[in-house]
């Protein structure tokens, strides 16, 4: 995404500002598609860095401080900002010039984060933005007056118009990178008495400019008597959540589809092109059908990431997360919590990318290893095979359909099981520990099609980069370990069976004996380690089938349904109520924890909770 | 500390009884007077924070809501902000009513 590289020599410069005060879309602006997305060195803070043409023709390089609202940091994003502005953060040079963004609208609150950075004695110049905002509001902040009374620049912004910046271009466009580096500043953590003051400064500033007025009743505020409303409120909430969840899987059908036919089409292709060789099996087996199964959920991440953006950007998800906070808060979760957790149920790893937005890095923790136990759309193809192989259709109870109540219950026990889990993690530690909240909820706003469209892209650029290398990598591994060594000539059996995966599922068999699980399953089990739904074509393979795709489920029904006792059919359910075995999901907690520790106590623990689920099923079902 | 009857109408609070903003009732602006932690069980860096959220002697505030379940979290307007806040966070928070009621 990045354009022509940035000269070392070109200046760097720093937006900070209040979380909430429209900063992004600013950077956004100002740097256009030309942004470079990573995290911070050691930490799972979003680095967002771009660069500026200005009209001299020179670059000026941007970074997007992560939303603050003092210099003395309480999160890891306050850690950062103020790490950086202290020129602290090892890896990161201090910046040349700062602008700090500030809400026109909310300037009470955002003046005190100006004085702080005043302090810092860093070049800066202060962005009015949502200037626009604040004239229809009848806010009119004379920017000279309040250059006046800071004793810096201030120049007014648009912050989501391409024509809102020119002044603040204007003076990125001289910024020089200073001949000497400047004198480190001696930073004293504020105390309250020195927070008070500033406070008191503010408000002199803002009764001399005139913009001391609070409106009693605001635009935001007419929403929120409906979307906070205790009975109109949740209902609003459920028709959203149903909506999204319903996009997800229902206009994501198409183009998933389409997915999986290029990537059969390109397989037939390759099969018919090349000779049957080792290279072959790696491109069509390893590299095409391991890839594909990860990459036909990138509709559905397209379709949920874009909701999640909408309701991010206009100010929904802050009232949304009000509403669910008690009751996700009851087993020690965040109400912000609740969308990486429906995303989930279309694929953990979207899930898992979403809770960037949990602020709270124990929170986020606590959802991320909860995640994969909603039921993701991987585990279906799963369901379907055993449930219309061992459950009969029939109705019970008044109309309701036995199916389809046992695939239901699978999915409130995926839900209940979470919740167990999250409540066990909470008290884990020492004791009860007070979970703060403290979320703020901004104004509402229209959401921005260029801030979406760029967001989109970033989580898509992620995802499709983790598909490209680190889940690459593991289908060519899992390839190698199910081809590997071949079957001797003369051999009878499927050829899965002699290879190392073959040979683990043999020696698998031995540990899910207990749990009612023969050397078909224990084998099927470890090609799907690539993705849950694998499994299905695995046991294809290992029952020696030559039906490929859709069809694999068709003739497997009744083939396991004469050879499967009922207790290993339900068994087989509950371990993918759990289903550790996704690799994808365990690599991308790897990489937004940073750390392995998580990935394998998740793995170590969700093996624990499917042999215990499994065996208590087998052994109960057995009774019967 | 002063508490409030739960369901003592607003009118029956005498303007300068000041409470924690827990206990403020929905809608009845008051202002702040201190922020400190109210026990030995509450976060040492709370108030500080509230603080730096704007949280501050002299002001204003009002209940914009309180939430479905166990009138929790509750939403706040301090000065042109808005917060969601639990109950032991608004606890900390010392408000004494003004004596005009937002329309």
């Amino acid at each position: 995404m990045l354009g022509s590289p940035i000269a070392p020599a070109s200046p760097l410069i720093a937006l900070v500002g209040n979380p909430n005060c429209g900063k992004t879309a600013l950077f956004n602006v100002l740097t256009g598609s030309r942004q470079k997305v990573a995290n911070y060195a050691g930490v799972t803070v979003e680095r967002k860095e771009g660069s500026l043409l200005g009209s001299s023709g020179r670059r000026v390089r941007i970074l997007d401080l992560p939303g603050a609202y003092s210099l003395d940091p309480l999160t890891p994003d306050e850690q950062v900002t103020a790490d950086v502005l202290l020129g602290r953060r090892a890896g990161e040079a201090q910046p040349d010039f700062v602008v700090c963004v500030t809400d026109a609208t909310n300037l009470r609150q955002n003046l005190r984060l100006v004085l702080s950075l005043k302090r810092l004695g860093l070049p800066m110049v202060v962005a009015l933005n949502m200037s626009d905002i604040a004239y229809r509001k009848g806010i009119a902040i004379d920017p000279q007056r309040l250059a006046a009374q800071l004793g810096v620049p201030v120049v007014e912004t648009v912050g989501v118009k391409t024509t809102g910046v020119a002044a603040l271009i204007g003076v990125l466009d001289r910024v020089q990178v200073p001949a000497v580096s400047a004198e480190p500043v001696v930073w004293h953590t504020p105390t309250a008495a020195d927070i008070e003051a500033d406070q008191a400064e503010v408000r002199r500033i803002l009764i001399a400019i005139g913009g001391d007025r609070i409106d009693g009743l605001t635009f935001s505020d007419r929403i929120d008597a409906v979307v906070l409303h205790p009975l109109l409120g949740p209902l609003i909430l459920v028709v959203v959540l149903f909506l999204v969840f319903q996009a997800v899987f229902a206009w994501a059908q198409l183009p998933m589809d389409a997915i999986k036919a290029a990537v059969d089409a390109l397989g037939t292709s390759f099969r018919h092109l090349l000779p049957d060789s080792l290279l072959r099996g790696l491109l069509v087996d390893g590299v095409l059908a391991g890839v594909g199964s990860v990459l036909v959920f990138l509709p559905q991440i397209l379709i949920l990431f874009s909701f999640i953006l909408i309701l991010e950007d206009s100010g929904y998800l802050p009232r949304a997360a009000f509403l669910l906070d008690h009751i996700m808060g009851s087993v020690g979760l965040s109400g912000r919590a609740f969308i990486p957790l429906l995303s989930s149920f279309a694929c953990a790893i979207p899930g898992i990318m979403a809770t960037r937005t949990i602020q709270d890095p124990r929170d986020r923790l606590a959802t991320i290893m909860i995640a994969p136990l909603m039921t993701c759309s991987a585990r279906l193809p799963v369901y379907a095979l055993i449930i219309g192989a061992f459950i009969p259709r029939r109705a019970v109870w008044g109309g309701l359909e036995l199916q389809g109540l046992v695939l239901f219950a699978l999915y409130v026990s995926g839900v209940l099981s979470a919740m167990a889990v999250a409540y066990a993690m909470k008290h884990r530690g020492s004791g009860v520990r007070f979970q703060t909240l403290m979320l703020e909820l901004p104004a509402y706003h229209w959401p921005n099609l260029r801030n979406l469209s760029i967001g989109l892209w970033q989580r898509v650029e992620i995802f499709l980069t983790r598909v490209g290398t680190i889940i690459l990598a593991l289908m060519v591994i899992l390839w190698a370990l199910s081809s590997f060594p071949a079957a001797p000539p003369g051999s009878t059996g499927p050829a899965i069976q002699y290879s190392i995966a073959g040979h683990l599922g043999a020696a698998l068999a031995v540990v899910f004996a207990p749990i009612g699980f023969n050397w078909q399953i224990s084998i099927a089990l470890v090609p799907g380690l690539a993705a849950r739904e694998v499994a299905v074509g695995a046991l294809g393979t290992v029952y020696a089938l030559s039906a490929t795709g859709e069809n694999v489920s068709k003739a497997l029904n009744p083939l396991i349904a004469n050879s499967w006792s009922l207790p290993t059919a339900l068994s087989l359910l509950a371990w993918y109520v759990f289903a550790p075995q996704c690799l994808s999901t365990l690599a991308t907690v790897r990489r937004e924890t940073n750390s392995w520790r998580y990935p394998i106590l998740m793995a170590a623990y969700m093996f624990a909770l499917a042999y215990a689920a499994s065996f208590i099923t087998y052994r109960t079902a057995l009774l019967f | 500390m002063d508490t409030i009857d739960e369901a003592s109408p607003v009118a029956n609070i005498p303007a300068r009884t000041c409470v924690g903003l827990a206990d403020l009732p929905p809608g009845m602006p008051a202002r702040v007077v201190s922020v400190a932690a109210v026990d030995a069980d509450t976060p040492p860096e709370l108030a500080r924070r509230l603080s730096e959220l704007g949280f501050l002697p002299g002001e204003l505030v009002h209940i914009v809501r309180r939430g479905l379940f166990a009138r929790e979290p509750i939403a706040v307007r301090v000065g042109t902000g808005t917060f969601a806040l639990r109950l032991f966070e608004a606890a900390c928070i010392r408000v004494c009513p003004e004596q005009t009621q937002i329309a």
